[in-house]
């Protein structure tokens, strides 16, 4: 079961071990698939292991066109008679 | 606190003005089938397919890891919980799935130690507190959990762990997605492609299966938003004849996936045949440990003696992961096969077909 919702890392100790917080919840993940992770950076978790650092401009990037397509379809639809 | 990765992804309002889109876009009959058990409950949970014109029918695909699983494999766990001299370590959702003889909660109830874990590093840690007995994990999932699996190995290679064995029942996507397409009766127009797999193995991964097909693919992320997001570029192909394999899900997979965990994972594991039930032996579909690690090798270190494992009589599990028949179909749904008291996998697993139309379908 994958879990959806991108964690935070709140602390990081020297085993590539990570504290990270899912929404209010405090878990443990481990780093060592990942090149490079900082505190304060969210990841996607999975059974125990972050597996990618979620790209922020991506995820904005994403709303704003979803946001504008739809918008446009929307208008589209409206003027069908 | 709710981060806004999630909060934009969860608006009401998105999700109905993707909808509304959708409505506007879609005209032919079609067939979208997930390959994903957790596309799979949030479909259901989310009431996605209630909303979606009646001329689009989603499927749920072989994407639920417990679900796909050769039944020689569940047997051959089954065994290896019977030994004194095993202690067992698995994710929970493989505890009640029937093998031809027991299960491993039966097993369990028997007195044998088998012990769920949320992480495969969780097992690594049980081998270093019990040095006396030996720690075999089940190794199941796709190329999401393969990574983890391989790092777990390299963690006990390190740490000197001479008690910790995998036996490794891994899948991969791309090849399952080729031997779908290849099947008599399969009648598929486009793929929701799986979110947390392609965080690995990257975009690029299902070009060749792309190119071959040309059949519209999109990867989509888990909220609504997301899944809808996948559908509606779907259809846009679809409607416009022009099949594309997109990356709706860009927050989190890129276009090469993750190149440390794809390493980690082929350090460890050789590509090899595997058999998917329901669909049979599928040729480079499967990960066996390298000879390099052949010392947490479960199939090195045990010697199995499984008589032919019998098909589960009346299941009908391999048809419905596949898409060519839904769960009310099968003879066993809501009869003898329920969660409480499932008889194949798919009602087994919380992520399976079966469990997730049990419980969200009136």
């Amino acid at each position: 079961m994958c879990i959806a919702i991108p964690s935070k890392i709140i602390k990081i100790d020297g085993n590539s071990m990570a504290t990270i917080d899912v929404e209010g919840a405090k878990r443990t993940a481990s780093l060592l698939l990942l090149d490079d992770a900082e505190v304060g950076d969210y990841v996607i978790v999975h059974a125990g292991f972050a597996i990618n650092k979620v790209n922020e401009e991506e995820a904005l990037k994403t709303i704003e066109i979803l946001r504008k397509t739809v918008s446009m379809m929307k208008t589209a639809s409206d003027e069908k008679p | 606190m709710t981060n806004r990765y999630i909060k934009e992804y969860r608006d009401d309002s998105l999700s109905r003005k993707i909808i509304d889109g959708i409505k506007a876009t879609s005209k032919k009959k079609i067939k979208l089938m997930e390959v994903c058990g957790t596309h799979t409950v949030s479909i259901f949970r989310s009431g996605i397919r209630s909303v979606l014109p009646e001329n689009i029918s989603l499927l749920s695909g072989p994407g639920c890891p417990v679900c796909v699983t050769d039944q020689r494999e569940i047997d051959i766990f089954i065994q290896l919980s019977k030994r004194d001299d095993v202690i067992v370590a698995t994710f929970g959702d493989l505890m009640k799935v029937p093998g031809t003889d027991s299960s491993l909660i039966k097993e369990r109830a028997n007195g044998k130690d088998i012990r769920i874990v949320y992480s495969a590093m969780d097992a690594v840690e049980i081998a270093k507190k019990t040095p006396d007995k030996n720690v075999v994990f089940f190794g199941v999932g796709f190329e999401t959990t393969a990574p983890t699996i391989a790092a777990s190995i390299l963690t006990a290679e390190k740490e000197g762990i001479k008690n910790f064995y995998v036996f490794s029942a891994h899948k991969l996507v791309p090849p399952a997605l080729n031997a779908l397409m290849n099947m008599d009766g399969v009648n598929i127009d486009g793929f929701i492609l799986p979110g947390h797999v392609s965080v690995v193995i990257g975009t690029n991964a299902y070009r060749q299966f792309f190119n071959e097909f040309r059949i519209p693919c999109a990867i989509a992320g888990f909220e609504p938003a997301d899944i809808l997001q996948g559908i509606l570029a779907l259809i846009e192909q679809i409607e416009s004849q022009k099949p594309y394999l997109v990356n709706t899900y860009k927050r989190v997979v890129s276009s090469d996936g993750n190149k440390k965990a794809m390493q980690i994972m082929l350090d460890v594991f050789d590509i090899t045949d595997a058999s998917w039930r329901g669909i049979g032996l599928i040729p480079e579909s499967g990960l066996r440990i390298k000879e390099k690690f052949k010392e947490y090798n479960a199939e090195e270190k045990f010697v199995f003696s499984i008589p032919a494992s019998q098909p589960i009589k009346g299941c009908e599990c391999g048809k419905i992961l596949t898409g060519l028949i839904t769960p009310p179909e099968c003879p066993l749904y809501k009869k003898t096969c329920t969660p409480e008291d499932p008889v194949g996998p798919c009602m087994v697993s919380t992520e399976g077909t079966c469990a997730a139309f049990y419980r969200y379908s009136s």
